[in-house]
């Protein structure tokens, strides 16, 4: 495997709390090592990325891939060639696929297909119920040894209390965490957005905050009954916030993630703050984007370290299954791509400092589920990504190697590139380097 | 066939060439009736005054002109409706277009068709108007953005019924003769009502003041009070104190689904607590004017005696339905309004 050399990069690993202007070397897939200014050795390729950012390849925790079972709106192909364009080296696989990952045998025959066809490292997600039905726990012990790293119902609940304490109990055996779509189905009551004023004014059917809210409080309540694993997936609102963070006082084993659309949009995007049109089914996503108030309270647990790390929740959807009546479209937004520059706007706002965004994208997921990535140390796996933390760009979902187009952010500028994306020491994205 | 031409006539074609001011305000011309939230208070003046002189064709013995002839006015219902879809269609055959009307039921739809497709279709024959009522909200506007022709928005789920608020406005106006500084009272499913968003916008925008009046179950979320609303109206959940000092009193339909929904412990109660009877509306300023947008649930929401009582503008709304559509659809054409009065 070929030596690759960056000079002149700005090196952030917040792993190690390394910031600084330093060559980096990468051989036999692994990081060899940091060189100040020493010379080049033969065979190696010497990339200048100098006035650039050289920082661990991202990791998402959650990521949905579609395949097996709905390859027309993503597939393994082209949702790793997605993640690769936006800096994400390790995606781990949600199991909402057909048929869902509910065995063993279904983890090693992703992880065969993620082999053949992946450009990034995929990590399978298991079910924590059979068929994400809420009837009978997965086989998760097994999934466990064959490579899962995690276990969710993905889009849904883990349906009844009973159930999730079983599930969690269960994660004492495996060791991994159980993620949860945290959101009580009879409270959101089929709505489509988040509930107050706009959606009020644009008639649309509301999803209140206590919706999550409720679903945050029993599974912390269970967590601290049981001891178990709990994770949350993608909270969306302030009181959540406030919830966890008391979780935490307490210090129970609980970790939460948020994703960038919550972090930087609110429900104005449904009425267009972004895209300029009224009923933006692209804005449609569950949980629903929420208020000024809750990406504020997001942004402070984050800054805080109350919330985890950043994950994408990267939803792709055909076109016909957005462009079509708001109430009958699918949730989900095609967030890989654009998740940098997204999260950059924080970082040009003076909101958030670039070495803490980082961090919520590499190492800080890689640690709440134990997984060896998202550092620069020497002998870690290959991964890292170049930065051009301000070169702008302008949203063209045409232009996406996501299969999914589904973005409310199509036409915006953002200032923030992925200019190299390089897996076990391959380089796996080039843009303009 | 040759059309009688009713006199005095002046034969208006229809022409690209409009005058700046005519259909959308100011400076522009509308292309599509939506929703009220951007109609500018001159703007409803303006629908206003061209139904004024659309009321007059329809007083007249021929109640017919050509302006619109040639043009294609298509009404597609996804929902049931009676009024509204013939008022359209009305309308349309007074302004001389032709009109073609589909329903969900014994369309391509059934068939699984989608939307746009459907839509997408009636402009490749030709449709120039397409008048439209869908159970979600803003379907209108993904037409609208999808296809070229003027959408003309006949009821959007919970959303909007900008024309139903238009001949409100109207008919309000011609009885009290200002909009400017009167109390109007929505009473019932505000929740579910996109009569009731339309009318929000159209009387706020129009100075005045609006008060909505139901069980808490039936109005917009609770927990964001009145500061969670988007228009500047208040919230009384006790129809006396509503009805006091009303000028207008307007009834909302109460879909008997509601109970089973969850939302009403029973019609029974609601009629007890909210129907609109004789002694309630005693509460309203002598002589209040009592409305509703039909279809009525008679002894439910509204009494029959108030319904048919002397304060009752029930019927005439329907009536005054088709000049306002009159005036919506010749607006939308790009003909000027002294166009229209000379038509």
């Amino acid at each position: 495997m070929a030596r690759i050399r960056l000079t002149g990069g700005r090196v952030i690993d917040p792993a190690s709390g390394l910031d600084d202007v330093t060559d980096l070397v990468l051989d036999e897939g692994v990081v060899k090592g940091l060189s100040r200014g020493s010379g080049s050795a033969d065979g190696e390729t010497v990339l200048d990325v100098s006035g650039y950012v050289v920082a661990p390849g991202f990791v998402d925790l959650h990521t949905h891939l579609r395949e097996p079972g709905f390859e027309d709106m993503e597939s393994l192909r082209s949702g790793t060639r997605a993640a690769a364009a936006g800096g994400f080296t390790t995606v781990c696989a949600m199991p909402d696929t057909s048929p869902t990952t509910d065995t063993g045998s279904d983890v090693e025959a992703l992880l065969r297909m993620a082999r053949r066809d992946a450009v990034v490292r995929v990590l399978p997600v298991g079910t924590v119920t059979k068929h994400r039905e809420g009837r009978e726990l997965s086989e998760m012990a097994d999934m466990a040894e064959a490579g899962a790293v995690a276990f969710t119902d993905s889009g849904r609940m883990v349906k009844t209390g009973a159930l999730m304490r079983r599930a969690l109990e269960y994660t004492l055996l495996t060791g991994l965490p159980i993620a949860d779509h945290v959101e009580d189905p009879d409270i959101a009551g089929g709505g489509v957005m988040n509930e107050g004023p706009t959606a009020t004014r644009l008639g649309l059917r509301g999803v209140p905050h206590e919706a999550e809210e409720v679903a945050v409080a029993r599974d912390l309540a269970l967590a601290r009954l049981t001891g178990g694993r709990l994770h949350l997936a993608h909270l969306s609102t302030a009181g959540s916030i406030g919830l966890l963070g008391r979780a935490r006082e307490q210090g129970l084993a609980v970790s939460a993630e948020v994703t960038p659309h919550h972090l930087t949009l609110t429900d104005a995007a449904v009425a267009g703050s972004e895209s300029g049109r009224l009923y933006d089914a692209n804005a449609r996503v569950s949980p629903p984007l929420r208020t000024l108030e809750d990406a504020e309270a997001l942004l402070q647990g984050l800054r805080e370290g109350v919330i985890d790390c950043i994950a994408t929740d990267h939803a792709p959807h055909r076109i016909i299954d957005k462009n079509c009546e708001f109430d009958d479209a699918a949730p989900g937004i095609s967030g890989l791509e654009t998740a940098f520059g997204l999260l950059m706007r924080l970082v040009h706002a003076g909101r958030l400092d670039l070495a803490t965004l980082i961090a919520a994208l590499t190492v800080r997921p890689s640690r709440v589920w134990g997984l060896p990535y998202g550092t620069l140390a020497r002998g870690a796996p290959g991964d890292l990504v170049v930065l051009d933390p301000a070169q702008a760009w302008t949203v063209d979902p045409g232009r996406f190697l996501s299969k999914g187009k589904n973005t409310p952010l199509a036409g915006q500028t953002l200032r923030g590139a992925v200019l190299l994306t390089v897996v076990n020491g391959t380089v796996v994205y080039r843009n303009g380097l | 066939m040759i059309e009688q031409r009713p006199a005095p006539y002046t034969d208006v074609a229809p022409s690209a060439a409009v005058s700046a001011a005519a259909g959308g305000g100011p400076g522009r011309r509308r292309r599509h009736v939506l929703d009220l939230d951007d109609y500018a208070p001159a703007e409803i003046e303006e629908v206003l005054s061209t139904a004024e002189a659309m009321r007059g064709i329809l007083a007249r013995p021929i109640k017919k002109v050509p302006t619109l002839r040639g043009r294609t006015v298509v009404t597609l219902f996804y929902e049931a409706s009676t009024r509204t879809r013939v008022s359209f269609e009305m309308a349309a055959k007074a302004l001389g277009a032709d009109t073609v009307n589909i329903s969900a039921s014994g369309s391509s739809v059934e068939k699984g068709e989608s939307l746009l497709d459907t839509v997408r279709t009636l402009r490749a024959l030709g449709a120039d108007t397409v008048v439209m009522r869908h159970k979600s909200a803003g379907a209108p506007y993904l037409v609208a953005s999808e296809i070229n022709a003027s959408v003309i928005n006949a009821g959007d789920g919970w959303h909007a019924h900008p024309s139903q608020a238009l001949l409100d406005l109207f008919t309000v106006r011609s009885h009290l003769g200002r909009l400017d500084g009167l109390k109007v009272v929505l009473l019932g499913d505000v929740l579910h009502s996109r009569v009731a968003r339309s009318n929000l916008w159209g009387f706020t925008h129009m100075g005045a003041q609006v008060v909505l009046c139901g069980p808490p179950t039936l109005l917009p979320p609770a927990s964001f009070g009145c500061d969670g609303l988007p228009w500047p109206a208040t919230v009384e959940y006790r129809v006396d104190r509503a009805l006091e000092g009303a000028d207008v009193v307007m009834a909302l339909r109460l879909q008997t689904e509601r109970q089973a929904a969850g939302l009403l412990p029973s019609v029974r109660e609601y009629v007890h607590q909210y129907g609109l009877t004789e002694e309630r509306l005693a509460m309203a300023k002598p002589g209040a004017l009592v409305m509703h947008p039909g279809p009525m649930n008679e002894g439910i929401e509204i009494d029959t005696a108030v319904a048919r009582g002397v304060q009752s503008v029930i019927e005439e709304q329907v009536t005054n339905g088709v000049a306002v559509r009159m005036a919506l659809l010749y607006l939308l054409s790009g003909l000027s309004a002294d166009q229209a009065r000379g038509a």
